[in-house]
């Protein structure tokens, strides 16, 4: 049976009346509207998904439709991987009452979501009504995601200051660190309470790059919006243009060309690759394996030229296009012979690199039983992508709701269930390996054809989903357009927002020096979680 | 061990020649956009396709005549993102060079401005060029030669350099840390990455600034001990890029401190960032007392 038809039955049958059920133009998204009148079921209706219907918390969008319908409505979207199949369930919110149940409780991974609503759009997830995305100095009441308030507007600061769970007792202190950190990395300010050297808890402050993408993204033409998108998280540039573009093809029904389709599916394995790599370097380099580190950033920097040959940016940017991609990346010898090359030779070099981290018994001493996520709170949290993958948590997009060429090709996700630093590490031999053979097997499905298809305008009051499994893990976007096709309302979830807290719990119970390379391991995108 | 040896043995030296040979970069590779001034016709076509404005067309007030007759077509190098979506939108007059050493010491020495008047039928012609982009910089080739010396001579073979992030995609980041791969080897310059601005000579900041980040990036500068020059790098932080300047974006490293040299790029190309760092050293010399 059709998954839509099957859900949509066993939806009335659960809860009648309360939920209205609609599809809409993108082919696996069905979309539950909860009746006002039945917000009290809200929790239950959730904690069923997730429980019964094995259902997984992608994201949540509140949407700002007073100027339309005269209330806002916040989006819980859910994705059932064996069916692939999106359940996105819509519940309306009056302006005069912005206040709904938390489903935190039964949902661990909502939380961080509810407490941005909470910031961004004034909407409470009672009683989950802590501070996450504005800093003390922000006012409380101003909410800038609202359509009220104007993206350049200037908003005076206040005086406050940063709340952090105190661990008291003896010789017990606290070690403040950031946002300005000591390597080349993104801010964040990090706050460890210890004992000693163990860690006994973490508790990390960001959104200190936050630049307001989302909103403004607000007012901008889909195909401009598509360079705001390349810039959310710059290691993720491809894969987040790439599912900013989806959102847009599937609300306007664009076929994408063969060869486009195959185009996407090798830059996204590309970006994979390099990112991959250069995180294996990154984490010899944090238990001081110079050699190997200094073979991977080499490997990493190959890399790198071979996108500039490829595509004329070396992070992959300027390559997303709605309906296809901007630039052919396979019309002279010279890209041939590269693409050739990555999927051939670099592959040599990288079993060369793994053989010689391989054998340093002491890095991988190091590495082993070093900050330890156990898959019962990985599961817990909800964290995803390769840092789930390293706890057991069996889920990529790329199999289970399959996107680009990817139905099309044999492969079978990484899968380790350690959930300690040395696990992350395989995960990502693992995944090299992976992308090496499946660029080996895209490079025989491009076929001559257009790289980009040419569409109509894109539909006013049209909205979809977006997805791309990057490199870091799924890459979620949801998109909704105004009157005149322009975007009105642009969701962005990264990876990194999910695992966040996975790296929180991960370090407890390790000795301070460790933290950077536990942090490396996961090596979460600052950019992509504040936005 | 013998496996590094035979690794080393068979690889040999990758660092490049940089400054002393400037490969070039890749066919396709998008770099500096340059205008055709005499085929331009003042369309605005190029203006509309930039997502960052970094191309735009001003109508030039003049007294007493209410029909605007003269136009001045602005390219901001600092606002480019190198997208190449003007050369599309106009390949008659634009095309996208493999220039990209594009860093200067003052933000308008990134702009060219020319002068276009209409002829009378309504069509705009091309009249004059106001002023070129970074007229007067010296290439990283000259810049490189002198660079031993002047390191030496102020720091003692070492240029100390804290990166500091206010608020970038992390792209920028990805490519600051190629400087430190074989390929780049940014050390054979005697030029460091330091943990604390206390051991600061530079300060390397990227993003446009944000709301979040502004009294940090304050407290790291005064932390930082004289002589000192600060080098904005990449769009965001010369002026916004896409970001612009809104609620959580201050719209550039020097709305905030005083910036030494800026480095166009989306992100900059290691090379890029290496000839600005140089560039940068020039200007140390002039800001150091005696």
């Amino acid at each position: 049976m059709d998954p839509k038809l099957k859900y949509s039955l066993l939806l009335k049958e659960t809860w009648g009346d309360r939920l209205t059920v609609e599809t809409s133009v993108a082919p696996n998204e069905l979309y539950l509207t909860l009746d006002p009148r039945f917000v009290g079921s809200l929790v239950e209706i959730c904690s069923t998904l997730v429980k019964s219907f094995r259902a997984h918390f992608v994201t949540l969008v509140p949407v700002d439709e007073r100027s339309t319908k005269r209330s806002l409505s916040v989006l819980y979207i859910f994705s059932v991987a064996h069916d692939d199949l999106f359940l996105i369930l819509s519940v309306p919110v009056d302006p005069r009452n912005m206040e709904l149940p938390s489903i935190s409780t039964h949902v661990e991974s909502a939380n961080w979501f509810e407490r941005e609503m909470k910031d961004w759009f004034g909407i409470i997830a009672f009683p989950n009504i802590y501070r996450l995305a504005s800093h003390p100095d922000w006012p409380e009441d101003v909410h800038p995601m609202l359509k009220d308030f104007k993206a350049d507007q200037k908003v005076p600061r206040v005086r406050g200051d940063f709340e952090f769970k105190r661990v008291e007792g003896e010789g017990i202190f606290e070690i403040p660190v950031g946002p300005v950190h000591a390597g080349i990395i993104e801010p964040g300010h990090f706050r460890f309470s210890v004992a000693g050297e163990p860690i006994i808890n973490l508790e990390a402050q960001l959104f200190y790059t936050h630049k307001a993408t989302e909103k403004i993204g607000e007012g901008l033409t889909p195909e401009r919006t598509v360079f705001l998108a390349e810039r959310i998280s710059g290691d993720t540039s491809f894969g987040h243009a790439l599912a900013f573009c989806h959102a847009i093809e599937r609300m306007s029904a664009i076929e994408i060309p063969e060869r486009a389709l195959v185009s996407r599916t090798i830059l996204l394995e590309l970006e994979r690759l390099y990112n991959h790599i250069g995180d294996i370097g990154a984490i010899m380099l944090d238990v001081g394996y110079g050699v190997g580190a200094s073979m991977a950033s080499h490997l990493k920097e190959q890399l790198l030229q071979s996108n500039e040959i490829l595509t004329g940016s070396r992070l992959l940017r300027g390559m997303a296009a709605i309906g296809g991609i901007r630039r052919n990346i396979e019309d002279t010898p010279s890209k041939r012979q590269t693409l050739h090359d990555v999927s051939r030779n670099q592959r040599k070099s990288f079993e060369n690199l793994v053989e010689i981290a391989m054998s340093s018994s002491s890095t991988l001493d190091r590495l082993e039983t070093t900050g330890q996520l156990t898959h019962k709170e990985a599961f817990r949290l909800g964290v995803i992508g390769l840092a789930g993958r390293a706890s057991g948590i069996d889920r990529d997009l790329r199999r289970d709701h399959p996107h680009c060429s990817y139905r099309q090709l044999r492969f079978k996700p990484a899968l380790h269930n350690e959930g300690d630093v040395l696990a992350r590490f395989n995960v990502r031999i693992d995944e090299v390996r992976h992308s090496f053979e499946l660029l080996e097997q895209l490079e025989d499905l491009l076929s001559e054809g257009p790289t980009r298809a040419t569409h109509g305008p894109i539909p006013s009051g049209g909205f979809a989903l977006g997805y791309a499994e990057a490199w870091r893990g799924e890459v979620v976007h949801w998109v909704m357009t105004d009157g005149s096709g322009k975007i009105t309302r642009w969701k962005i979830t990264d990876p990194s927002f999910h695992n966040w807290k996975g790296v929180t719990v991960a370090a407890r119970n390790n000795i301070i020096p460790d933290f950077p390379v536990i942090n490396k391991s996961f090596n979460l995108s600052y950019s992509g979680n504040d936005r | 061990m013998l496996k590094f040896m035979q690794r080393f043995v068979s690889e040999g030296v990758v660092t490049n020649d940089f400054p002393s040979i400037v490969a070039e970069p890749p066919e396709g590779f998008l770099g500096k956009p340059v205008i055709d001034f005499e085929r331009c016709t003042a369309c605005d076509k190029c203006a509309e396709a930039c997502p960052t404005g970094a191309i735009s067309f001003n109508a030039v007030p003049q007294q007493d005549i209410p029909v605007k007759t003269e136009r001045i077509l602005s390219l901001n190098y600092g606002d480019c993102i190198f997208c190449g979506e003007c050369a599309v939108a106009c390949p008659n007059a634009i095309s996208m060079t493999k220039e990209f050493q594009l860093a200067a010491t003052k933000k308008e020495d990134l702009v060219t401005r020319a002068r276009y008047r209409d002829d009378g039928s309504g069509k705009f012609r091309f009249v004059e060029i106001e002023r070129h982009a970074q007229a007067n910089d010296p290439t990283a080739q000259e810049i490189g030669l002198r660079l031993k010396e002047k390191i030496h001579k102020l720091l003692g073979r070492s240029l100390h350099i804290r990166e500091v992030d206010a608020g970038s995609c992390n792209g920028c980041e990805v490519e600051i840390t190629s400087l430190n791969n074989p390929v780049h080897d940014i050390e054979r310059f005697g030029i460091h990455f330091v943990a604390s601005p206390r051991h600061a000579d530079m300060l390397l900041v990227t993003g446009p600034v944000t709301r979040n980040m502004e009294i940090a990036l304050k407290h790291t500068f005064d932390a930082t001990p004289d002589p000192k020059v600060v080098v904005a790098v990449g769009a965001c932080a010369i002026g916004g890029g896409v970001f612009g300047t809104s609620y959580a974006s201050c719209g550039g490293v020097d709305n905030i401190l005083p910036v030494d040299v800026f480095i166009p790029g989306c992100p900059p190309r290691p090379e890029a960032l290496l000839h600005g760092i140089l560039l940068a050293v020039g200007r140390l010399s002039q800001s150091y007392p005696g």
